[in-house]
């Protein structure tokens, strides 16, 4: 029990607003996102701003949901596939940060960093380009998502994109992505 | 013809489609996980109204919040009304945004972009 001060000092020192652990359901991030819709609208924060970080954590949420890579079971007693993920929202003095971390399969490195520094490069007009191509493009993936999502957390965010793939073993690494919501409202 | 009328729930918007009277609307917010399960039962009735359209339709778009799933799904409803437009009975959209949403004001400017149809943006009057 001698942990619990020290975690809530950490979260507390840390900015943290919320933080999960486990696995991600459809109905999970339901409740996440009520949660803290709420929060944000008790503690009176600008409405644009509130509508911007409910927008990113949405796709950031259900990015994760649809894309995460279930690792194969350790058990062979259970053989449940573990889908966990990490989930954090923070609030700093000039930003909200989103972190969301899951496994992916290493094969899928190479695709999503270029991806990533495609949309870190990209102006905020090559954004709007990039967005409309497609989502007039190609069809939907195989987990029926539009691929929209990250140009869209992009935009909504006008920040570069933090993210990192943590080797896990030779199948699988821990991707974390963090976007950033400026607490000031532009124009 | 019957109408389609879908409630809105926290995640999916409220949805008017009433051939009776040419007026049909999505207000509310579209974050359902399976947006194509949501939108394929308006896909379906929209392409048996396109068989028999009004002389005249106005569809309104009051929405809140969308995710990128929901936008394709959004981008497929246009496209609907498009081609009924392209074949003669005229069709109106009015995409509305909250006048500090520049967002949503940037998706309706995105769609008039992709389609050949009359949408026109419109400052929500605060309730």
């Amino acid at each position: 029990m001698s942990m619990t001060y020290s975690y809530y000092k950490n979260m507390q020192l840390n900015n943290i607003i919320f933080v999960y652990q486990g696995e991600v359901t459809a109905d999970l991030v339901s409740s996440i996102l009520q949660m803290v819709e709420n929060k944000l609208e008790g503690e009176g924060e600008d409405r644009k701003v509130k509508k911007r970080v409910f927008n990113v954590m949405v796709e950031c949420l259900q990015n994760v949901y649809h894309h995460l890579d279930a690792l194969p079971p350790t058990d062979p007693a259970n053989p449940i596939k573990d889908k966990t993920a990490l989930l954090m929202i923070g609030r700093e003095e000039k930003d909200y940060y989103i972190i969301t971390g899951n496994h992916v399969i290493n094969d899928r490195i190479p695709d999503l960093k270029s991806r990533l520094d495609r949309i870190n490069r990209a102006s905020k007009e090559e954004l709007k380009q990039l967005y409309q191509e497609v989502l007039t493009g190609t069809g939907f993936s195989e987990k029926g998502t539009a691929g929209l999502g990250m140009i869209d957390i992009a935009r909504k965010s006008g920040q570069r994109l933090g993210y990192d793939f943590h080797p896990v073993n030779d199948r699988y690494s821990f991707f974390s992505l963090e976007a950033r919501v400026s607490r000031i409202a532009d124009k | 013809m019957e109408a389609l009328r879908i409630e809105s729930t926290h995640k999916t918007p409220r949805v008017i489609l009433d051939p009776e009277n040419g007026i049909f609307e999505f207000s509310g917010r579209s974050i359902p996980e399976d947006s194509v399960g949501f939108y394929t039962p308006i896909f379906e009735w929209l392409d048996k109204y396109a068989q028999q359209p009004l002389a005249r339709t106005h569809v309104r778009f009051d929405l809140e919040y969308f995710n990128t799933s929901s936008s394709k799904n959004i981008l497929e409803v246009l496209k609907r009304l498009e081609a009924i437009h392209a074949s003669g009975h005229e069709v109106r959209v009015t995409w509305y945004y909250d006048e500090d949403d520049e967002d949503m004001e940037e998706t309706g400017q995105d769609y008039q972009a992709l389609l050949n149809l009359p949408i026109e943006l419109s400052v929500k009057v605060q309730s």
